[in-house]
């Protein structure tokens, strides 16, 4: 749309970087002579029809940023000097490649790890690189038992073949008025902070949350916190950090006991209910009660109302791919969906699938094979890190292990690792446990390249080369890991900052040409979207796509009719066909068939004599809306809303350790510290206490000392520890339950940042 | 004589994301320390050990309830990008009829 002489409104899909998100939004971004101008949400887009987050309207403060990284930087100095020379992209990628080759000649090419974030935009690059240079060591850098989204993944689809998410008719463009949906009566938020995750995630959007409460829904929440849903909740489960998969075991016991389960579905389409049922038997309410800290008559409530309810829908949150035992956890979850037939149904939790299988960002085994060929994908699985140990990372997605990779850091066997090619991965001040751990082990490494959008912590310690990223209006993309499917593409330019996907063909193709036959990147993106019918450029036209009603990949009841499987048979994509309460995969592969709990490495009963010195529980890693991870501390109109690195406390654990608002406090683990500012508010248990994660200070300049913008002064990963993941590999790296005590910072020892 | 025009909030639904704060600032150029929108947090302790927590977007001296966009016919900033929907923008005695529906709003009346 021409809005005046020179200024023109394009509308595509949001995905970070720069929003901070998983995409999902469609928007309308202004530019005037090749140059940003703002940004709005596209009321024309049934994601979030003309919504839109702080962190997407701050874009322009982001994009024109005085640092953003603008023009590729070679180290000049010794590692982590702060030194740096501008070259050019020329000189940047003849450096990147002769250095690749060189290890792939002298090592092999398992030698090099590609390590990508959460996976914005850039995990659908970053594989693609890794697999056309030949490694496969694509992997979550630094995230323990890679415990984001993938344990999710990986328990879902073992148990029944595929993932879900809340029904809010996010699949038909016409929304809450499609009549086909029906509103959920009960919603269950497990571990979620509508606040903090408040909008763009795959398929759901956290306002859809109060979307459904205006159209009727009643709210159970599942929180240690008193957060905004935790107030709006019908019933609020304040559950102790960690103890998720004993209350899941609780309700689907009660569910069960009181025969409040859906036989229907129970009979036709589980497997291993009679297991299940003897499994809950075993196990008292009463126990229950002291590992959570709910109270028995709330698990009561709380399992009738939901298993009344019809139909009622569950969302849950990244707390839970931490447990102890992740996937153990989330089969629990998910065995309730079964119990009570909400799968698939209107209203309850619905598989979820891009529209008609387009991808380019693979999220399950079936979607890297539809990519890679299982041929290429079983040979990448012989010296895949941690595919020989883990079956369920052998047989799920194709991820390195991040504990291994770590490990075969410093050991060097059973191979050596060389080199760390690092994209979007903030891992010294957010993404790993235990960072000092991955300092050491990274800048021994030959040669390290950080992508990126502005000098991080992490570039400024382990980078030789630094390549400046291009943010949402700048580059070409194609939003594929949710619904709609969205373009993305190139409005506008800053200095010489570039795509990751352009980065990375690029580069792969100077590796490997045969494995890049597209003359550019909108050529390969114009193959992977041919299953939508579509090219890049009929996608821009067209603005979003969804499948139809009907198609495999759009609700409702596919698994009654044939739609799911690949041999066309009724039923879900498992062994028995059927959901599975007993997983015989996780049999097949060594692991407990049935749900269960497993306590944290330190926790009040686990391991008690700690718990007496270290009598708090310290979460880290909830949400804060107006920022992304590690991301926007540099945001003029973000930070004003988030300026300090806090840690949270009730009133009374402040008063009995004599801390005030504002004061800077010592947190001590077993295995580290850290400090941070307080914020004193009722909305904390007494015994937990909650500390942001990704803090860095950007405005502290950086004088070569090896802690770059602050950061291991109130790094709180520094008390969590790598090489705990679960068993089955995925899970297990307790950012919400280690152990801490706390005191209050001696005069002179507060972090000084100028505000 | 026009009915004046004001800005209604359903703080039932408020989740405090900020979205006004930053949309307001975009819209106006409004450096930090200043905008239209200030959001306000209340807190009221519940029987239960509970705490209900109510946002609701202050309206400022700055806010002019986005003359510009709204004479062409456009939501104010706040309002379109809202991401409870829980903001109103009209004339007084429409968002009063509204409100008398919802057991939880207030209204803004800024010149």
């Amino acid at each position: 749309m021409q809005v005046d002489e020179n200024t023109k409104v394009y509308k595509m899909g949001a995905w970070s970087p720069g929003p901070g998100c998983h995409g999902g939004c469609g928007v309308e971004i202004s530019v005037k002579d090749g140059k940003f101008v703002k940004i709005e949400g596209d009321v024309d887009h049934p994601y979030h029809e003309g919504r839109l987050c702080p962190r997407a309207l701050a874009l322009g403060q982001y994009i024109n940023h005085p640092d953003r990284l603008r023009w590729p930087l070679k180290r000049v100095g010794e590692r982590g000097s702060g030194k740096w020379a501008r070259i050019s992209w020329d000189e940047a990628l003849d450096t990147c490649e002769s250095k690749l080759r060189d290890i792939r000649d002298k090592y092999g090419a398992e030698s090099m790890v590609f390590g990508q974030g959460t996976g914005r935009d850039s995990g659908g690059p970053i594989l693609f690189l890794a697999y056309a240079y030949g490694s496969p060591n694509w992997t979550l850098f630094g995230l323990s038992g890679i415990a984001c989204f993938t344990p999710r993944l990986a328990a879902c689809f073992q148990v029944m073949g595929d993932m879900t998410f809340p029904d809010a008719a996010q699949f038909f463009p016409e929304r809450y008025d499609d009549p086909d949906w029906k509103c959920p009566e009960v919603i269950v938020s497990w571990a979620r902070n509508l606040q903090g995750s408040q909008c763009a995630d795959h398929y759901f959007s956290g306002h859809y949350v109060t979307d459904m409460m205006k159209r009727g829904a009643k709210l159970i929440v599942v929180d240690p916190v008193n957060g905004w849903e935790a107030s709006r909740a019908e019933l609020w489960l304040r559950i102790r950090p960690g103890a998720d998969g004993a209350l899941a075991l609780g309700m689907i016991k009660v569910i069960i006991e009181e025969n409040l389960y859906n036989k229907e579905f129970v009979d036709k389409w589980t497997f291993g209910f009679d297991k299940l049922k003897a499994h809950v038997a075993s196990m008292t309410l009463d126990e229950i009660e002291q590992i959570t800290w709910v109270p028995k008559e709330k698990i009561i409530l709380a399992a009738r109302m939901y298993a009344k309810a019809k139909p009622a829908s569950m969302r849950f949150g990244q707390p839970l791919d931490s447990n102890a035992e992740a996937v153990a956890t989330i089969h629990g979850l998910a065995s309730l969906w079964a119990l009570t037939g909400n799968i698939d149904n209107p209203g309850g939790n619905i598989i979820t699938r891009p529209p008609k299988g387009v991808t380019l960002y693979p999220y399950s085994t079936e979607e890297v094979i539809q990519l890679y060929g299982q041929e290429f994908v079983n040979k990448m699985n012989l010296k895949r890190i941690g595919a020989d140990q883990y079956p369920l990372v052998k047989n799920f997605r194709s991820w390195a292990m991040s504990d291994d990779v770590l490990k075969q850091m410093e050991t060097g066997t059973p191979y050596p690792v060389k080199g760390l090619w690092c994209q979007t991965n903030n891992f010294i001040a957010g993404t790993a446990q235990d960072p000092k751990r991955h300092w050491e082990a990274v800048r021994k490494l030959e040669f390290n390249v950080v992508v990126d959008t502005f000098m991080t912590p992490t570039a400024q310690l382990i980078a030789d080369i630094v390549l400046p990223a291009a943010a949402l209006s700048e580059k070409d993309s194609v939003f594929t890991t949710g619904v709609p499917c969205n373009p993305i593409y190139k409005v506008a330019t800053v200095d010489e900052a570039r795509p990751d996907w352009e980065i990375n063909f690029e580069l792969a193709k100077r590796l490997n040409p045969q494995a890049v036959p597209w003359a550019n990147v909108r050529g390969l993106f114009d193959q992977r979207l041919a299953v939508i019918g579509k090219t890049f450029e009929t996608l821009i036209d067209s603005g979003y796509v969804m499948a139809p009603k009907g198609d495999a990949t759009t609700p409702y009841n596919r698994h009654e009719k044939g739609l799911l499987r690949p041999d066309g048979q009724p039923g879900f994509r498992t062994p028995s066909g059927k959901f599975e309460f007993y997983s015989q995969k996780f049999e097949e592969y060594g692991l407990n068939p049935l749900p269960y709990h497993e306590e944290p490495i330190e926790s009040p009963f686990k391991t008690p004599e700690i718990y007496k010195d270290y009598p708090l529980i310290m979460m880290t890693g909830r949400r804060v809306g107006v920022m992304f991870h590690s991301e926007h501390r540099q945001i003029p109109w973000l930070r004003e809303l988030n300026p300090h690195p806090s840690i949270d406390l009730h009133p009374d654990t402040a008063k009995e350790y004599g801390i005030k608002d504002g004061d800077w406090v010592l947190i001590e683990g077993t295995m580290g510290k850290a400090k941070r500012r307080a914020k004193i508010t009722p909305i904390m248990h007494p015994k937990i206490v909650m500390a942001q994660h990704g803090w860095w200070i950007p405005e502290a300049t950086y004088n070569g000392d090896g802690n770059p913008y602050k950061v291991w002064d109130i790094n709180v990963n520094q008390l969590i520890p790598m090489g705990h993941n679960s068993k089955s590999g995925f899970g297990g790296a307790f950012t919400k339950t280690m152990l801490c005590r706390i005191s209050k910072v001696k005069e002179g020892e507060e972090v000084n940042y100028g505000s | 004589m026009a009915a004046r025009n004001g800005l209604m909030i359903d703080y039932d639904f408020c989740t405090g994301c900020n979205s006004c704060v930053v949309a307001c600032k975009q819209e106006h150029s409004y450096p930090v320390g200043k905008g239209g929108i200030n959001l306000v947090e209340i807190m009221t302790p519940l029987p239960d050990d509970r705490i209900r927590i109510d946002y609701i977007p202050f309206t400022t001296a700055y806010c002019d309830l986005c003359y510009t966009r709204t004479t062409r016919g456009e939501q104010p900033a706040c309002v379109k990008h809202c991401q409870a929907a829980c903001m109103y923008f009209g004339t007084l005695p429409e968002l009063a009829a509204k409100m008398e529906a919802k057991p939880h709003c207030v209204l803004f009346t800024p010149r």
